[in-house]
């Protein structure tokens, strides 16, 4: 059987993340990198730019062969963990063979959330999670005059984005009563809407297909309320679940996710999980939350790899705050924290309806920052996150810091913690 | 090079030198977006007068974060000057990187709709010269530690040293630099303390080292090289002794050794005192200076003592006045400085005496924080306290470091506890003896070569 010291599961943000961490202790402990995709490492997030042509597919690579013989990396793409048997250290692989390991990070991301909709697996549709999924999508929207998204979360409406400008008329289907629900408020969600609208797109904001049937465009949609619709292109943005199939029959306790310590290690010994898979606890709450954002994939890989590999270094995880930044027809919104008032807390907003510039700062009933959203407005999100992770005290500047936040974060950072 | 690739150049910035003037934007403004908006520049100064001013600016992270987080892989840590390089043909503008960093390091230009990064200007960086008031900086002593890293550490790799202390950087680095073919020798003080004789019966160094006496070093070392001359060997004879050692018992043979243009190179590592046996006075020692045998308070029958009373010797002029190949002083504040002049001395030391005083701050004994050793460095160059230069009799004295505009020589003294009794009476005397001293090797500097 092969054996490795080091087994990463998965070949994305976390799953590098813990290799860099890994080697930076250990340079030379055998490591394995294992992924089901057949390409080299890429990131979900740049699969919007793909479908729109504006990234080039062989251009996107987080890192390259070299990079993985320099670092003394096994590679083994196109190779899906089939089960894990943790009780005695090894991997099954799709094709039935076996790997060995001594640690093992489970870093497999997550897989589109197809909703149960009856009739969607009687038309074709697409979905956008992989990088064959985008270069497919690239092809369909050339040709599509009349499509329809479903789900208005930041992957469809990338996608809505880039069909309305290949000139498709274009639905977005959304069940929320909003767009960006969970991303964004309903005056930014409001702001995203009405670009969308001024560009063409029909938005069908807190409303629920319930019926698909095959039609000789492509699909009949029907929703709720009887409209039909027609689409030559359906794209299922409706969400995505961790891929965790594998641990079936394992000991490894999971819930919505892959349920991890502070130290990203599972309930299970010499195993541990990262990035959009696993479940770890929240920074506002001890409650274990589901945080499936690029910034804190790394920052787990990185918390992985580093108890993996016993570096004396490492440090407890904070626990996760959300921070989403999200670009539409050349317009910036950015979200760091939570949007939720704490007990006592106060919530300051500040809209300019003729530039469309908005800014909302929640603060708790100490002024510590906990939330910070801005479209349009821009301040420095990984210095407002640390203003969060660090519970700043903004009493002495609270005023001016709502008027320039860009100013006065950078002041307070080059003050605490330069 | 390991996952961090080495040393690199670097953009420093002083705050207590900075005015909030805004020069340094305007100059990146213009060179990196053609306009003169100060919002556009990749270095931001923020703060107030009232609070003082600081700095955003990419840190080139060695482990960057921004990097981490970008999807788009547009962003890369550049392992041959190791400037972050942002790529705008992979950029999608997601803004992620902005999220990333936690210094501001990396944002938005409004004018361009796209990330801002400093690049350094490819290594000459438009901020810095812009800076009136030499803020900024451009250290470059980089190729240094890149180049000295691939060679040989000759040195122990544990040492009793205090923490702070500078002079095991200079006893790694000036052993590197002089190589295998050496011999060392270290007579008492804080070099052997520090384990250059070794323990446990094997010696603190991968060359050979001996232990001479306070008197004899210079002695014993030019008949060790004239043994190994004699057997056809070519070797660096090399002494690293202490500013008492040097100037107080142990003068009488080196004086004697240069005056005979031993081929020797000796360097003195000038801490100002006996300092590993108790930090008593030495004639290295400057006025009212505290040290252990020059204390502070009630003094016997009554007289009052206020540190040393006499001013310090000026052991590399008496060097210059024995004619040597080569003579300088230099500061582990400056490295590119000292390397230029050990590389001189390693070469003068084949043809005759090179020497070689460096300024050593001692933590322990000057009464300062560990951390500081390389800032009240600077400051006794800043204010003139000491003055780097080198001599050789062809071309004379010459300052390598000049200070034109020096700060007030208070500015170092208040950097450590061994001067913080002084009277203003002692303190304009210090203040009159630095001007002094300037103007004598001023003098110096301005004769004919001999």
């Amino acid at each position: 059987m092969e054996q490795t010291k080091y087994l990463v599961v998965g070949s994305s943000h976390a799953a590098l993340e813990a290799v860099t961490a890994i080697r930076m202790h250990d340079p030379d402990g055998s490591l394995t990198l294992l992924t089901r995709d057949p390409h080299l490492p890429y990131s979900p997030t740049v699969l919007p730019y793909v479908v729109s042509g504006r990234s080039a597919p062989d251009a996107i690579f987080l890192r390259d062969e070299k990079f993985f013989a320099r670092q003394k990396v096994q590679l083994k793409r196109g190779t899906a963990l089939k089960a894990l048997h943790a009780e005695r250290n090894a991997a099954e692989l799709a094709d039935g063979s076996e790997i060995a390991y001594e640690k093992i990070l489970l870093a497999t991301g997550a897989a589109p959330a197809i909703p149960p909709i009856p009739g969607l697996d009687q038309v074709s549709y697409h979905v956008l999670r992989t990088l064959d999924d985008a270069t497919k999508l690239n092809a369909a929207i050339k040709n599509s005059k009349q499509a329809v998204v479903l789900g208005a979360g930041l992957v469809g409406m990338h996608a809505a984005e880039n069909l309305v400008k290949a000139g498709a008329s274009v639905t977005i289907v959304e069940m929320a009563k909003q767009l960006t629900d969970g991303y964004f408020d309903a005056i930014a969600a409001g702001l995203i809407e009405k670009a969308f609208t001024d560009n063409g797109a029909r938005i069908l904001t807190g409303s629920r297909v319930v019926k698909l049937a095959p039609s000789s465009t492509g699909a009949t949609l029907t929703l709720e309320n009887g409209t039909t619709l027609e689409a030559d292109l359906l794209l299922v943005a409706t969400g995505v679940k961790p891929n965790m199939e594998y641990l079936a029959g394992s000991r490894v306790e999971h819930d919505r996710g892959i349920l991890v310590s502070d130290t990203m290690q599972t309930s299970v010994a010499n195993v541990w999980s990262a990035g959009d898979c696993a479940q770890a606890k929240g920074f506002y709450t001890d409650a274990k939350i589901m945080n499936a954002i690029l910034p804190d994939a790394t920052e787990q890989g990185r918390i992985a790899g580093m108890a993996m590999a016993e570096d004396p270094g490492l440090k407890k995880y904070p626990g996760g705050v959300p921070l989403n930044t999200y670009h539409f027809f050349g317009r910036h919104a950015i979200s760091v924290g939570s949007s939720k008032v704490p007990e006592g807390g106060e919530m300051v907003t500040r809209f300019d309806e003729a530039t469309g510039r908005y800014l909302k700062a929640i603060f708790s009933a100490d002024n510590r920052l906990t939330g910070i959203y801005g479209v349009n407005e821009f301040f420095d999100g990984g210095v407002m996150c640390q203003l969060i992770l660090r519970r700043i005290d903004l009493s002495p500047v609270k005023e001016r810091f709502l008027a320039n936040p860009l100013a006065v974060g950078r002041e307070l950072m080059s003050k605490t913690w330069r | 090079m390991g996952m961090f690739g080495g040393a690199y150049n670097t953009i420093a910035f002083d705050a207590n030198k900075c005015d909030g003037c805004g020069d340094c934007m305007t100059a990146c403004a213009t060179a990196k977006t053609g306009t003169v908006d100060q919002s556009r520049s990749r270095i931001q100064i923020v703060g107030s007068e009232a609070e003082g001013f600081e700095l955003a600016l990419c840190r080139q992270c060695a482990d960057p974060k921004c990097v981490t987080v970008c999807p788009a892989a547009a962003l890369t840590k550049n392992y041959a000057n190791g400037v972050i390089d942002w790529n705008a043909d992979k950029c999608v503008d997601c803004l992620l990187c902005t999220v990333g960093c936690a210094y501001a390091g990396i944002a938005l230009d409004a004018g361009t709709g796209h990330v801002a990064k400093c690049d350094t200007c490819d290594g000459a960086p438009a901020c810095v010269p812009a800076c009136p008031h030499d803020a900024l900086t451009y250290v470059t002593t980089s190729r240094i530690y890149n180049e000295v890293g691939d060679w040989e550490d000759l040195f122990a790799p544990g040492l009793a040293g205090c923490q702070g202390c500078n002079t095991e950087l200079l006893m790694r680095h000036t052993l590197r630099r002089v190589g295998p073919e050496t011999v060392l020798a270290t007579p008492p003080g804080c070099v052997p303390g520090m384990g250059s004789v070794g323990f446990n019966g094997t010696t603190g160094t991968k060359i050979p080292v001996f232990h001479p006496l306070l008197t004899n070093t210079a002695a014993m070392l030019a008949g060790v090289k004239r043994q190994y001359k004699r057997v056809g060997r070519d070797v660096t004879a090399l002494a690293i002794a202490g500013d008492g050692g040097a100037s107080d018992v142990g003068f009488q043979s080196l004086s004697g050794a240069a005056e005979r243009n031993e081929q020797i190179l000796f360097m003195v590592v000038d801490n100002e005192g006996y300092m590993n046996t108790g930090m008593q006075r030495s004639s290295c020692t400057p006025y009212g200076a505290w040290t252990s045998t020059t204390p502070i308070g009630k003094g016997p029958g009554n007289i009052p003592s206020q540190g040393k009373t006499q001013d310090a010797k000026n052991l590399p002029l008496i060097m210059v006045n024995h004619r040597c190949e080569y003579v300088a002083t230099a500061s582990t504040a400056y490295m590119e400085d000292l390397y230029d002049k050990l590389d001189k001395a390693i070469q003068a030391s084949k043809r005759g005496f090179a020497y070689l005083h460096v300024y050593s701050p001692c933590t322990t004994g000057w009464r300062f924080p560990t951390d500081q050793n390389m800032e009240v460095a600077r400051k006794a160059v800043e204010t003139n306290f000491v003055m780097l230069w080198e001599y050789n009799p062809t071309d004379g004295l010459h300052f390598t470091k000049p200070v034109d505009d020096p700060l007030p020589v208070t500015e170092y003294l208040k950097a450590m506890g061994r001067f913080r009794h002084l009277s203003p009476d002692q303190i304009s005397h210090i203040q009159g003896k630095v001007v002094e001293n300037l103007a004598f090797v001023k003098q110096m500097a301005h004769r004919e070569a001999v």
